[in-house]
Formats: structure tokens, C-alpha cells, sequence
């Protein structure tokens, strides 16, 4: 493929390549990777058994396994009823489509912290929901479950707006010709629908994912921070730096921030290839 | 009949023939399906916000939003949301035009370094800056002789907002770029427009919508972000409080419904973007046809 | 390969010419830095440009507190403004910063420019002595320890008390559920626990095997940890979880008032401690910017007739026997248990007791 390459492509017709990479680079170092280098350095204080107790501390093991279960749960569940919300918005009509589409973007602007009080509120075993389930035995709020519901709070808009785009852009022509053939609309959409939904189903489960791993200020509120059982690794993170523990902190930061790379990577490239796919189809 | 309002978005439904079109039950179960999610995850918490905020009548609500401390915490919060989001507009609109119109190698890692403020946790995008800046940090002492303070001022309170919001717009419009390719700047360049030229008449007019969009997603982001600034802000009342932190503040002196009323402001600045998003939206569509 | 390596020199020179630019505006506002960033150094700026006023100029202190005192210090600075400018003529504004123990003495220490500190537990002020920021004597600056006012920690509990709770034993019977925030989170839990395994090592003639099997099944008893005292109250508060909250009493008090005494009850136990939150003047701050007078002016009031009354209004203890005297029907008499005299003060305390693998820890290891 590199030999492949025709130079004219190469070589883009198209100016302002160094300006617009140079500021993209000089600004994502000022502001990202500068910054995130202090956690590296920091934590370079530690020797590497140090490192390694604090990081596989049985309950920081505990937390990333709380935080990871309820982060892919929420992602799941995002992915299921995002693709649902999705579809139905971009498909159907019916009164207040439009109210309902700008809805999803509010969980961008709530304060992550009131979205955990309002959440709590309406979970808790005296809440409008809480209450109701209560005599089912069934509890949210300060169990792993509410930490799943608040997640799936932060993490819906990053599924269904990028659903939304690649939905509204399918070709009605190859559905079409599925439906000529005699395909029922299961089978149409399972086999020529579902396969190009899914590369940007795959980047909202990531990212929703990705964001509700690191998520803190809606979590600590409905979790009920219980070692071992709700408590989750961002709030290790805080509990060392109150025991003045910097290293501490950084060490298990570190740790989440080298997933989360790794994690992103893998999505972006299965995004780039399936734009790539788009295009060239 | 469903007005027009909805004309925009029903565009593609209302021409779907029925062949390739679910029959009406099921139609009808996938929307009440979806509408009750929505309810139960997203409208149920907005309901108890706006419920608790008028719970001890309108007068509580307008005084706690019209109160000094509210108020300069309003203004921190629309200055930083000033600076933060224009800033981030360059930088996404810089890195999108470099990414898609150009080949080069490492692109994925570059879009990759991109998204991660997206899954950094907030705590330790405000751990960052204090290690960077605080006073037993790396640049601490150096800043501490000059009598310069960036955390638990505004510049400190600014960072952590631009490092949170930092993805969005790139992230809006990269996709939007590279579906488009780079034909028309091409013929665009070859008939001897110039670099801005092709910017402003040719690129522009094509990404407007993902743009715009992605700036009020970065600016709703910017004046709700909570953990980060926490970190940060230092929480000096009616000097370093940002609405989100006075909302806390609030809450934990008891006062809920001052509290929740605060909160509803931050949403209905984010419901206004919105509004405006949709009446451009609206007007450009009535244009065109 | 030549293109790919003009297109990196490109690249570079447009990310150095970018880096050039910063650098030059960041020293240029580095000159008018003082004027813009800190409010601190605007004002000091403004009294070095008038010095004929020297003798009135405005002053400005910020306090660095915790979470409880919101309501205590929210009076007292205006009481001490009043009588600040009565005195000296001059007036002082008092600017509040609140939040968690732990959280506020970090930011202390990572740059927040407290001109005094007035925290949950010595342990944090302490904290604040490595960095250089006060001395080591700091707490026998003012009389008392250096603690103006006292507390302790006590039971909140439904009315009518319906689980009949009246010791600390009653906190482990079956059925009980405890509120109390996470000790490594908050320093009014770390009182509670304190106070927890106080009582438990006098009821078993100091055996402290048998004090942690206390504390690990009394915190058996406890559905929800939050990370502040705030949090916990509310938690019991409005969402009606629990059966008793562990709390200041300065806490259960408010409550009573802010939420009606027909919801709630207090219970004070045998044997409780004494909380003694601390202030202290930050040396290195208060001689930067000059208000060392008005600083310790300031926590000096606190031990006044004024200061006392205010912190028995919002149900501190005073320490004033005389002011004492008057709100000695809001505090029950307890036997209480010294930080000094039975943990060998805050730093054996936090080493035994709140740091990683001590006892809170061994609480919540798997498989125990």
C-alpha cells in the first residue's frame, strides 16, 4: 500500500498543512500532553514493587472491577437502547420528535454532580422510583446498579449521536433490493442494516465506556461507596490524595490512563477503517 | 400535521415507502420503547430538578438565582465558557483540516491523543494541573516568585475546563470531513483559489452544521463541567465558584431548592444553545427550499 | 521521503513560532500578572500605590475551612468586621473557602492562599508543616490547643428513638443500621471511628483485638459510606436511610433546627470524645501579603465573649466558662475521651488507625 501510493496524493494539492498541524500539535501538547506527562513523571517517584503493591492492592483491584463491570453494563445497555432511540428519531414520525432529539444532548450540560443528587433522589428506597421497587426487593441507589443507571445517564448522547448520522445516510437502494429479493424486515435489517451500524456502534459503546470509567462527580452520590463492593477506582483516587498520598494517586491514575489510550486506539482505528469502507463503497 | 418544526427531521421518514417501513404496531411499540427509556433515564431526572427548584415557590427560586453569589458564579462560569470554547473551535477546526485533507503517518494515534481527555476521569484532569502548577508542583515555585497564580484562580479554573472540552468539536466535525474527502477543495484549488478562499467558500458552508454543533456540545460541557474545576477552583465564595460548584455549595449548606434552582439555570442555558441551534436550523432550511 | 521531512520542518517551525509566542505573552502578563490573576496581589498592588492611606486601607483574609463551620463563620466574619473596624477603623473583608478536611489542607498546601486555617482535626494542619507553611508549634499559639470551640460526636436518631439505641453496644444488635461517612475521607468520621474504638477498649479493659472485632462489626452495620459528614447527614436526612447517623454534635443540633425536631432525636452516648477542631495562622502567607496583625486579630476573637456566643449559638461548645454557662442546657455532660491523652495525639492516630493497612483497612480486606 505505502508503495502503491501515487505521489500527487502525497503531495496534497491543498495548503495550510503546516499551519493547521502545527497549531494542532502545539496546542495538544500544551493542554494535554504536558499536562498528562505530570502523572507519568510523578509516578516515576515510586520504585516499581511500590508501583506494583498499589496498583494491585486487592481493593484497588476491587474498585477498576466495579468500575470496568458497571462502565461496560452501562455501555451495553447504551448501545441497545441508544441504536432503539436512534432509529425511532430518525425513522418515525410523531408529535414532539423534535423536543425529544434536543433531549439527549442535555446530559452533556448537567453538572455531573446534580445529575448524581437527581438520580439518588429518584432511586433511593423514598424516591418516586425507589419506592416503587422497593417491595420487589429490588434496590438502585447504593448498589452497583445505580452506579450502572447514572453511567448510562452520562453515557447516552455519545451513542445515539453517532448512530444517528450513519443511519440517516444508509442507502434506501440496498434495502431495496433486500426487500426485492424477498428478505422480511428482521432479516433485512440483521443482514444489510446491522452490519454498517455496527462500526459506529462500536465507537459509541467505546466512548460511553471510555466516559464512564473516569466518571466521579454523578457516581460518589448514588454509589454509596462501599470498599470492595461500590466503590469505585476514581474515588481511590481522591481518597489518596486526602491521606496527602500523591504518588498513590497517580499510580492508579496512571493506570486508568494507559486504558483508556489503549482503549481509544482500538476504536479509533476500527472508525477510520469503517469510514474508509464508506467511502471507498 | 406534524408542522413545521418537525419538517427538518421527518425529511427522510416521510418519503420511506412502506415496503421498507415496519408496519404500524411495530412501529408503535419501538417509539413507546424508546420514549419510556428516555423517561425513566433522562426526562425523569430534568423533571426533579425543576420539581425541587419550585418546590418552596417562585420567589425562593428567583432569589436564589438573582443572589450576589450566583450571580458572580454565573459570570466566572459564562467567562470561562468565553474563552474555553472559541479556543477549542480553532484547535478542532485546525486538527480536522489537517487530518482529513492530508496523509501522513500516525494519524490514528494523533485522533486517538485527541479523545482522550474524553476518558480521562475529571479528578485526574484536575490532579494534573495541580501537580503542573500548585505550589509543590513542577513549575510551582517558578510561577510562586513571579506572584502568579493559575490553580484556584481564573487561568487554573480555565485549563481544566479547556482540557475537559477539548475533544468535541474536533470530534464533531473529523468524521463530517472525511466522509466529504477533499474533491471539491481540490477543484476548488485548481482553479486557483487560495487558502482561506477554500476554507471560507468551499469547506465551511459544507461542515456548518457539525461545526455549530459541536461548539454548543463544548460550550453546554464547558458550563456544566463539575469534577475537574473542583479540583482546581479552590472554592473561594464570589471569587473562584462556578455555578456547578455553587450548586454543591448550596446543597451542602441544606439549602436544596436554592440548590436545584441553580442547577435548572445551567440547563436552561443549555436548552437555550439548543434553541438557537434549531431556529438556524429552521431558517437555512426555509432558505434553501 | 524529502516531502515527508519539509513537511515536519514545517511543522516545527509553526509549533516553535507558536511556543515563541506563548512564552513572550506569558512573561508579559507575568509583569501585569499580579494586577489580573490573584484577587490577593491586586490588592496588594493597590495599598503599595496609596500609601497615605496606609492606616485605612481594606483587607482582605481568606479562611479555609471545613464543611460543619458554613453557618458559624458566616457570623462570625461579620462580627469580626464590625469589631475590626470599631478598633483599627479599618475595614476587612473575610472571603469563606469550604469543603472537606482533608481536601481543603491539600489545597492549602498545593497554593490556595489562606491567610488562616480553621480544619476538622490538628491532623491537617499538621499536614501543613512539611511544606513550610507554619511551624511546628502552631498549636500552642493560641490557649486551648488552639481550638476556640469544642464538639463532640453523638447519636442521631428517628423519634421516638424506635430501635431503642442508647450505647454504643446498641449500634451493633442486629437490625441497627449505622450512617457514618468514610473515615478516610472525612475528618469528622475519623472522630467517630475514634470515638467508636475509644468506647470499645474501656469496655474491654484495653484489649484492642477485641476494640477491632467492635469497629469491624459496627462498621458491618453501615449500608452506605459517603465521603463527607454533609453527604452522610443527608443520606439519613432526606433519604430516610439508617437507623442512627454518627455525627458532630454541632451537626446533629443543626439538623434538628434545619429539619424539625419532630423528625429526629439526639442520643448521647457514655463515653464519647472530645473534638477539638484547631485554627492557625499560615506563617508563610500572612507574611507575604502583610496581615499577620489582622489574622491573628481574627482567630484571637474567637476566644472572645462575641466570638464564644456565636459559637454556642451554632452549637459549638464554648470554652468560655462564662459563655459555657448560658448554652449549658444544649450540651449533655459526657466523659470524654482525649486525643492527646488516649490515641498519643493526631499523628500516632492517623499512622494506627486511617493510613493504608491500618485498622480502618483491615475492616474492609477480602475474605475476612
Amino acid at each position: 500500500m505505502k508503495g502503491s501510493k501515487p505521489k500527487a496524493k502525497a503531495k496534497s494539492v491543498l495548503p495550510g498543512f503546516g499551519i493547521s498541524m502545527g497549531f494542532t500539535i502545539f496546542y495538544l501538547c500544551l493542554i494535554v500532553i504536558i499536562p498528562l506527562s505530570a502523572v507519568f513523571i510523578k509516578t516515576s517517584g515510586m520504585t516499581l514493587p511500590q508501583f506494583w503493591e498499589t496498583i494491585t492492592n486487592p481493593r484497588v483491584l476491587a474498585s477498576y472491577r466495579v468500575s470496568f463491570l458497571t462502565a461496560f453494563a452501562a455501555a451495553l445497555i447504551n448501545v441497545v437502547f441508544g441504536l432503539l432511540v436512534a432509529w425511532v428519531l430518525v425513522r418515525y414520525r410523531f408529535p414532539g420528535k423534535k423536543l425529544v432529539d434536543s433531549l439527549i444532548d442535555l446530559p452533556f450540560a448537567l453538572p455531573t454532580a446534580v445529575a448524581g443528587i437527581a438520580l439518588t433522589a429518584i432511586y433511593a428506597p423514598n424516591g418516586w422510583v425507589g419506592s416503587l421497587l422497593q417491595p420487589l426487593g429490588i434496590k438502585i441507589a447504593f448498589t452497583p446498579l445505580g452506579i450502572t443507571i447514572a453511567l448510562v445517564f452520562i453515557g447516552l448522547p455519545f451513542v445515539v449521536r453517532t448512530v444517528q448520522p450513519v443511519l440517516q445516510d444508509l442507502e434506501k437502494d440496498t434495502e431495496e433490493a433486500a426487500v426485492m429479493l424477498g428478505a422480511y424486515r428482521l432479516r433485512t435489517f440483521t443482514r444489510v442494516i446491522l452490519p454498517d451500524l455496527i462500526p459506529p456502534l462500536l465507537t459509541g459503546f467505546a466512548m460511553a465506556f471510555a466516559r464512564g470509567l473516569g466518571e466521579f462527580g454523578s457516581v460518589v452520590f448514588i454509589s454509596g461507596n462501599m470498599p470492595l463492593k461500590t466503590e469505585i477506582a476514581p474515588l481511590l483516587i481522591m481518597t489518596k490524595l486526602e491521606q496527602y498520598d500523591y504518588m498513590g494517586a497517580t499510580a492508579i491514575a496512571l493506570v486508568m490512563l494507559v486504558i483508556a489510550f489503549i482503549m481509544l486506539l482500538i476504536i479509533n482505528m476500527l472508525q477510520w477503517w469503517s469510514g474508509r469502507r464508506t467511502i471507498a463503497g | 400535521m406534524a408542522g413545521a418544526v418537525t419538517a427538518h427531521l421527518d425529511h427522510t421518514a416521510a418519503q420511506r415507502p412502506q415496503h421498507i417501513n415496519e408496519s404500524g404496531l411495530v412501529r408503535i411499540i419501538l417509539i413507546t420503547i424508546a420514549l419510556l427509556f428516555l423517561a425513566l433515564v433522562v426526562v425523569l431526572p430534568l423533571v426533579t430538578i425543576f420539581m425541587e427548584a419550585f418546590k418552596k415557590g417562585v420567589d425562593v427560586y428567583v432569589a436564589s438565582v438573582t443572589e450576589p453569589y450566583a450571580l458572580s458564579a454565573l459570570k466566572l462560569t459564562l467567562l470561562t465558557a468565553v474563552i474555553a470554547v472559541p479556543l477549542n473551535t480553532l484547535f478542532g477546526v485546525a486538527a480536522a483540516w489537517a487530518i482529513t485533507k492530508f496523509r501522513f503517518r500516525g494519524k490514528n494515534i494523533l485522533i486517538t491523543l485527541i479523545d482522550l481527555p474524553f476518558a480521562i476521569s475529571p479528578v485526574i484532569a484536575g490532579l494534573i494541573f495541580v501537580l503542573l502548577f500548585g505550589a509543590q508542583g513542577f513549575f510551582g515555585p517558578w510561577l510562586d516568585e513571579r506572584g502568579i497564580q493559575i490553580i484556584f484562580a481564573l487561568p487554573g479554573i480555565v485549563l481544566a475546563t479547556i482540557f475537559v472540552t477539548f475533544p468535541f468539536v474536533a470530534r464533531e466535525i473529523i468524521p463530517l470531513m472525511q466522509a466529504q474527502g477533499t474533491q471539491e477543495e481540490e477543484a476548488a484549488a485548481s482553479l486557483g483559489a487560495r487558502g482561506w478562499q477554500i476554507f471560507w467558500r468551499v469547506t465551511l458552508p459544507n461542515i456548518k452544521w457539525g461545526l455549530l454543533y459541536g461548539i454548543i456540545l463544548c460550550n453546554a460541557r464547558a458550563m456544566g463541567e463539575f469534577g475537574a474545576v473542583s479540583v482546581v477552583s479552590g472554592h473561594i465564595r464570589g471569587q473562584t465558584n462556578t455555578l456547578p460548584l455553587h450548586v454543591e455549595i448550596l446543597y451542602n449548606e441544606y439549602q436544596f431548592s436554592a440548590s436545584f434552582a441553580v442547577a435548572s439555570l445551567l440547563l436552561l442555558l443549555a436548552v437555550l444553545t439548543l434553541v438557537a441551534k434549531s431556529i438556524i436550523e429552521w431558517k437555512a432550511e426555509k432558505i434553501k427550499s | 521521503m524529502k516531502q515527508k521531512l519539509m513537511f515536519s520542518s514545517r511543522i516545527l517551525t509553526v509549533a516553535l513560532a507558536f511556543t515563541l509566542a506563548l512564552t513572550g505573552c506569558g512573561s508579559g502578563s507575568g509583569n501585569s500578572g499580579g494586577g489580573t490573576t490573584g484577587t490577593s496581589e491586586g490588592t496588594s498592588q493597590q495599598e503599595k500605590a496609596t500609601p497615605e492611606k496606609e492606616a485605612k486601607k481594606p483587607v482582605k483574609l481568606l479562611n479555609v475551612s471545613y464543611d460543619p463551620t458554613r453557618e458559624l463563620y458566616d457570623q462570625y466574619n461579620k462580627a469580626f468586621a464590625a469589631h475590626w473596624k470599631a478598633e483599627t477603623g479599618q475595614d476587612v473583608t473575610i472571603e469563606q473557602s469550604h469543603g472537606g478536611s482533608g481536601k481543603q489542607g491539600r489545597s492549602v498546601i498545593d497554593g490556595l492562599k489562606a491567610d488562616v486555617v480553621t480544619l476538622a482535626l490538628g491532623y491537617d494542619i499538621d499536614a501543613l508543616v512539611g511544606p513550610g507553611l507554619l511551624d511546628d508549634q502552631w498549636q500552642k499559639q493560641f490557649e486551648h490547643n488552639s481550638s476556640p470551640y469544642t464538639s463532640t460526636i453523638v447519636f442521631l436518631v428517628r423519634k421516638g428513638n424506635p430501635k431503642g439505641i442508647k450505647d454504643w453496644n446498641d449500634l451493633i444488635k442486629d437490625g441497627v443500621e449505622v450512617i457514618t461517612p468514610n473515615p478516610k475521607t472525612s475528618g469528622g468520621a475519623r472522630w467517630n471511628y475514634l470515638a467508636a474504638w475509644g468506647y470499645a477498649l474501656k469496655q474491654n479493659s484495653n484489649d484492642e483485638e477485641k476494640a477491632k472485632e467492635f469497629v469491624k462489626e459496627l462498621f458491618k452495620h453501615v449500608p452506605v459510606l459517603d465521603s463527607g459528614a454533609r453527604g452522610a447527614t443527608t443520606t439519613f436526612v432526606e433519604r430516610k436511610l439508617g437507623d442512627v447517623l454518627l455525627a458532630w454534635e454541632n451537626e446533629a443540633l443543626l439538623s434538628l433546627k434545619e429539619f424539625g425536631d419532630d423528625e429526629f432525636e439526639i442520643v448521647t452516648p457514655s463515653i464519647s470524645i472530645l473534638a477539638e477542631p484547631p485554627v492557625a495562622v499560615v506563617d508563610k502567607i500572612v507574611d507575604e501579603r502583610g496581615t499577620r496583625e489582622v489574622a491573628e486579630a481574627y482567630l484571637q476573637y474567637l476566644y472572645s465573649e462575641e466570638g464564644q456566643d456565636i459559637a454556642g449559638k451554632n452549637f459549638y461548645r464554648p470554652i468560655l466558662p462564662a459563655v459555657a454557662e448560658k448554652y449549658k442546657d444544649q450540651f449533655k455532660e459526657v466523659e470524654l475521651l482525649q486525643i492527646d491523652k488516649d490515641f498519643q495525639g493526631w499523628k500516632a492516630a492517623q499512622e494506627k488507625h486511617f493510613n493504608d493497612g491500618g485498622t480502618f483497612d483491615q475492616i474492609y480486606t477480602p475474605g475476612s
